[in-house]
This record gives structure tokens, C-alpha cells and sequence, in this order.
């Protein structure tokens, strides 16, 4: 393990404790990373392989392609429409919850009206309550409205997400001063203005914050969908990994003809990650910062 | 519309005030409107049904009693319980040991390397992680399968016996869900002041005093804020067990959990009062708890 300067002075440490610290932090990197690397590594076996080749050997980029071809292949490229479900629910909440949530923080923090502290109190208390409890009120309220089996029927609910509001409130009260936007409002900035070009070019890594926590959120849920959304062409892609499951023969016994393989199984989920760690890998700068946002303010 | 009367600090208000008023109000409309719609109608549908019948009569907590009485429900709640006290425990001790290791190694780039590679599971949340795990814990196929036969377990089917299950949930929550809390957790660590951390050492605190006395207390409020929330997400244990009974040869049953309950009233058995019946009461043990702890540790009070 490399030595880093250490910010804070003390004592140098023993080599034992060092050690025992290296060797826990090790243990742990192995414990998260180990079944992502395997998940890897499984897409491109054949089932024969996964089975007898040792479990951290590459198989052949043939084998992948046929899995590939094999995963498409199901139900007609049913995947792929998976794939754009859950990218057109989980983009499209994203958007109106950006719209509607970075505003609302904005306003609780900068600005006094009526029912402020109502509404702030109502958004912790919606935040403590445990979301996949209000799943069969919200299948019940939205079936009196008719918007069961419609895409609305989960963006919608997405788009609620009291989460970025707390996120933009918190931001906003502390590391934006009131001064700036009243020194705006005496050079004749209207509210709006103030808001979207003083406040809103501050807000960037909270909106990316917000942003990438909301397209996880969305991208992941799996009740919410599975109980509006019962239509295999509806699914977003992790309830159809989900559905995937039941087609594979060794979970599965009574999988019907439609068999699928444990390697596509890996590779379906493979695909189904794979734009959360794109996002990701674009977010963590903004995700760092962002969760340093205090750090930095003296 | 007239204002009502304001406090003392009213005269403060100006016409520029009762503009930014105007204006705070159009910035939270859009936002209020799914509030309303997404948080307060469906809570209150939810207890509406709770103390109804299917057809509309008021029931008081015959809807209670008749889920109560589901010879299901003791064992689910025994199932959850069991799995919160795991869940929690595991995430409280190692998150926070793994943010105050990571976070006495230095911000380098080792650090944050770690820290990264920790996160990585974070994006498989969902249906995915437990797939992951369904392979990871398959004997046939698992990279640690010399490490699942030393413990005992020759096949799938006996690594995911019933007693086995609340332990396999809280690796693969864990798994999925710690990386984020560490993050979070080492930027706490960092907002502690320096001069605090410098005190600590001039006293000559020694890094495990300086953990347990100076640190661990100042991350008391995130750390009820993990809590909380955990509580609340491992009280809804859904996905999980739902992909495991389809895979699992039936072995695992699809009324594991309190949520699979409700989903199994409301959608197998055409029971809607029942199923809010259960949401209700989880709806509210998971905001006592959440009260309890907040009035507790003073969450709310500020520094």
C-alpha cells in the first residue's frame, strides 16, 4: 500500500496496525468487486463453461456474441425494448423532476411565503415514509384515474422525489448568500431572472447531485413498475431481467421451451447496470464535490 | 387577499418582499401539486381502505385483525425483524469503521480509488444485485464455491434454506447499499472542523480515542439519518425475495416479507383493505421509529 502524506500529523503508526487496516480495506474491495468482476467475466462463457472452467477465466468473445445473439433473440428483442423503457420513464421523470424540485429548493431556502414551513415539514415527513408502502394506494389512486398500463402510471410517480427538494433546500441555504440575490434584485432582475441566472449557475453540482440520484432511483426501482406495468412490452429492464429469471432452467426447473442460459441471464443484468456506471463515472466529480460542498466553505 | 396579521418581524416586509412571496409560490407549485398527489392522496387512500371494507364501510381495525390473523403474518414480521436487526447492525459498524479508515489513509487518490470501487455494487441496486447474488450463492457456478462447501453447502438449494435467508438479504442489501453510506459518510468526516481534529491530537488522543470520543459524535446525525432510512427501506424488503421464490427451486416461499404479503392481498387475493391494512401499519412503525430516533438524538436541533 502506498504511503500518503497524511494531513494530520501523530505518531507513526506500526506496521501491524498498518497491515491489519490494508488487509480489512483489501477484504472489503474484494467483497464489492469480486461478483461484478465474475459478472464480467460470465457474459462471455458458454453455460458449459461457467460451470467447469475456473470462475475468474475469460471465455471467448464468441461466446459472448452468441450470447448476445441469444438474449436478443428472446421473445424478438424484447430486451431491447426493455432497454428503452426504462430509459424513456427514468429520462423523462428525471427531466420534470429537475424542473419542478431544484425551484421548490430553491424557494423554501431564498424566499418567505405562506405554508413555507408546512411544506418543509411535509417533505421530511414524505421522506421518512417508506415508498413501497404507498405502491398499493398509488396502483389504487391511479387505476380511479385510469393511467394503470400507461407509461404516466410510473413517470409520474418518479417525478415525486422529495429527496432532490431536501438536497436543493439544504444546498441553497447554505452555500448560497441572500446578499447575492438581493444585490440582483436591486439591479432589476425580475424573480425569475434572479433565480436562473444568479442562483441556478451556483446550483450545478447539487442539480448533477439530484440529477444522477434520481436517475439511479428510477433506473433501479423495481415494485413500483412491476405492479403498474404488468405488460411484458411495458417493463422497464429490471423487472425484465426479472421476468428473464424465471426462463432459466437451473433456478427455474419448470422454465418452459424458452429457455434461457445463465450466461445471458449475467449478460441481461450486465446490460441492465450498464448505464447507471456510465452515469456514474460523469457524476462522480459532481458527486465528490458535492458531498464536500460544506467542506470547502470556511 | 387580505394578509392576515404577521408576526413582528412583518414590517420587514416590503412590496419587494410580497413579490418574492408571489414568486416562492409559483417555484413550488409544480412541485407541491406531486406532493400532493404522490405523497399525501395516496397515505390517505392508504388509511381510508385500511379501515374500510370492499365495499366502503367503516371496519374500525377489522382489517387488522383479519391480516393479523393471517397464518403468513407472524412468521413475515418474525422474517423482517430478524433481517432489520442484521441489516442495521452490519451497515452502522461497518460503514461507519470503513468512512473513518478510509478517511485516516488521506484524501489521495488511494482513497478515493477505494471508495469508487466500494460504490461500484451501488449501481447494481434492484433486481440486478440479486441476481449477481443468486449466482454468487449457487455452488455450482460461484467464484467462493470452495468457500461455500467449507461451510457446509453443497447446492444451491441448502445455501438458501429458510433459516439462512434474513443473513443472504443483508449481504446482498449490504452490498448494494454501503458504498453510498461510505461516501456520504467520509464527507462528514471531512466537514468535522481541523482545529477539533487538532485539538484531539495535541491532547494526544490516539486515532482509536479520536474515532470513538470526537468523531463517531459528530456524525452522530448522519448516522441516525442512515438509520432512518434504512429502517424504513429494509422494512419494505420486496425485490429480494420475490426473485429469490422464482428461483429457487421452491424453495423460498413468496410470503417472506410484509410487502410480498401485501402485494399477495391486494393482487392474488383481491384484497385491497387488507393490503393497506399492512401498509398502514408499516407506514407507521416505520415513522415511530423514524420519530424516536429523531427526537432522541436532537436531528432536528441545530449545531
Amino acid at each position: 500500500m502506498p504511503t500518503e502524506t497524511r494531513r494530520r500529523g501523530g505518531p507513526p503508526r506500526h506496521l501491524a496496525s498498518r497491515l491489519l487496516v490494508g488487509s480489512v480495506l483489501a477484504a472489503f474491495v474484494v467483497f464489492f468487486v469480486l461478483p461484478v468482476l465474475w459478472l464480467l467475466l460470465a457474459a462471455t462463457k458458454t453455460d458449459q463453461q461457467l460451470v467447469h472452467d475456473s470462475p475468474l477465466s475469460f471465455g471467448s468473445w464468441d461466446a459472448l456474441s452468441a450470447n448476445w445473439q441469444a438474449l436478443t433473440a428472446f421473445q424478438d428483442d424484447i430486451v431491447l425494448v426493455w432497454l428503452r423503457n426504462s430509459a424513456v420513464y427514468s429520462v423523462l421523470a428525471l427531466v420534470i423532476t429537475l424542473c419542478l424540485a431544484v425551484p421548490a429548493g430553491y424557494a423554501l431556502a431564498m424566499t418567505e411565503f405562506r405554508g413555507r414551513r408546512a411544506l418543509l415539514v411535509a417533505t421530511l415527513v414524505v421522506m421518512l415514509m417508506p415508498n413501497a408502502t404507498l405502491v398499493v394506494p398509488l396502483f389504487l389512486e391511479l387505476n380511479a384515474v385510469r393511467l394503470i398500463g400507461t407509461m404516466w402510471s410510473v413517470v409520474l410517480p418518479y417525478a415525486f422525489y422529495p429527496f432532490g427538494v431536501y438536497l436543493t433546500y439544504i444546498y441553497f441555504s447554505t452555500a448560497v448568500p441572500r446578499d447575492l440575490l438581493a444585490a440582483a434584485r436591486i439591479d432589476g432582475c425580475s424573480e425569475f431572472g434572479v433565480f436562473r441566472h444568479v442562483a441556478l449557475p451556483l446550483a450545478t453540482p447539487v442539480v448533477a447531485l439530484v440529477g444522477f440520484f434520481s436517475f439511479v432511483a428510477n433506473w433501479t426501482n423495481y415494485f413500483l413498475p412491476y405492479v403498474m406495468l404488468p405488460e411484458s412490452e411495458q417493463m422497464p429492464i429490471q423487472v425484465g431481467v426479472g421476468s428473464l429469471l424465471s426462463n432459466v432452467p437451473s433456478f427455474n426447473p419448470t422454465a418452459g421451451s424458452l429457455a434461457v442460459e445463465r450466461p445471458q441471464l449475467a449478460l441481461a443484468t450486465l446490460v441492465a447496470i450498464t448505464p447507471v456506471l456510465v452515469v456514474f463515472l460523469f457524476a462522480q466529480r459532481f458527486l465528490v464535490s458535492g458531498m464536500l460542498a460544506g467542506a470547502t466553505k470556511e | 387577499m387580505t394578509r392576515p396579521r404577521l408576526p413582528a418581524n412583518a414590517s420587514r416586509l416590503s412590496t419587494g418582499a410580497s413579490r418574492q412571496s408571489r414568486a416562492g409560490v409559483a417555484f413550488v407549485a409544480g412541485y407541491v401539486v406531486l406532493l400532493i398527489a404522490f405523497g399525501v392522496l395516496p397515505t390517505g387512500y392508504a388509511v381510508y381502505y385500511a379501515f374500510t371494507d370492499a365495499g366502503g364501510a367503516f371496519t374500525g381495525f377489522g382489517n387488522f385483525v383479519d391480516t393479523a390473523r393471517d397464518f403468513r403474518f407472524v412468521d413475515a414480521l418474525g422474517h423482517v425483524a430478524l433481517y432489520l436487526v442484521f441489516w442495521l447492525v452490519s451497515l452502522v459498524v461497518f460503514v461507519v469503521a470503513l468512512a473513518l479508515l478510509l478517511h485516516r489513509l488521506a484524501s489521495g487518490p488511494l482513497s478515493r480509488t477505494l471508495r469508487f470501487l466500494y460504490y461500484i455494487p451501488g449501481a447494481l441496486a434492484g433486481a440486478a444485485s440479486v441476481l449477481v447474488w443468486l449466482f454468487m450463492l449457487d455452488p455450482t457456478v460461484s467464484p467462493v464455491s470452495s468457500l461455500l462447501e467449507v461451510l457446509g453447502f453443497d447446492t444451491f438449494g441448502e445455501v438458501i434454506a429458510p433459516g439462512n435467508l434474513a443473513l443472504l438479504f443483508t449481504v446482498i442489501a449490504f452490498w448494494t447499499g454501503a458504498g453510498g453510506w461510505i461516501v456520504v459518510m467520509y464527507g462528514a468526516l471531512n466537514n468535522i472542523p481541523r482545529d477539533v481534529m487538532e485539538a484531539a491530537r495535541i491532547d494526544g488522543a490516539s486515532a482509536w480515542q479520536t474515532a470513538w470520543r470526537v468523531q463517531i459524535p459528530m456524525l452522530r446525525k448522519w448516522i441516525v439519518y442512515m438509520v432512518i432510512l434504512a429502517f424504513a427501506g429494509g422494512a419494505q424488503l420486496f425485490v429480494e425475495p420475490q426473485l429469490l421464490s422464482l428461483a429457487s427451486v421452491g424453495v423460498a416461499g413468496r410470503d417472506y416479507s410484509l410487502n410480498q404479503l401485501t402485494y399477495d392481498f391486494a393482487f392474488q387475493m383481491n384484497d385491497v383493505n387488507g393490503a393497506a391494512a399492512v401498509s398502514v401499519e408499516l407506514l407507521v412503525v416505520s415513522v415511530s421509529v423514524a420519530g424516536v430516533f429523531v427526537a432522541r438524538s436532537g436531528f432536528f436541533d441545530a449545531d
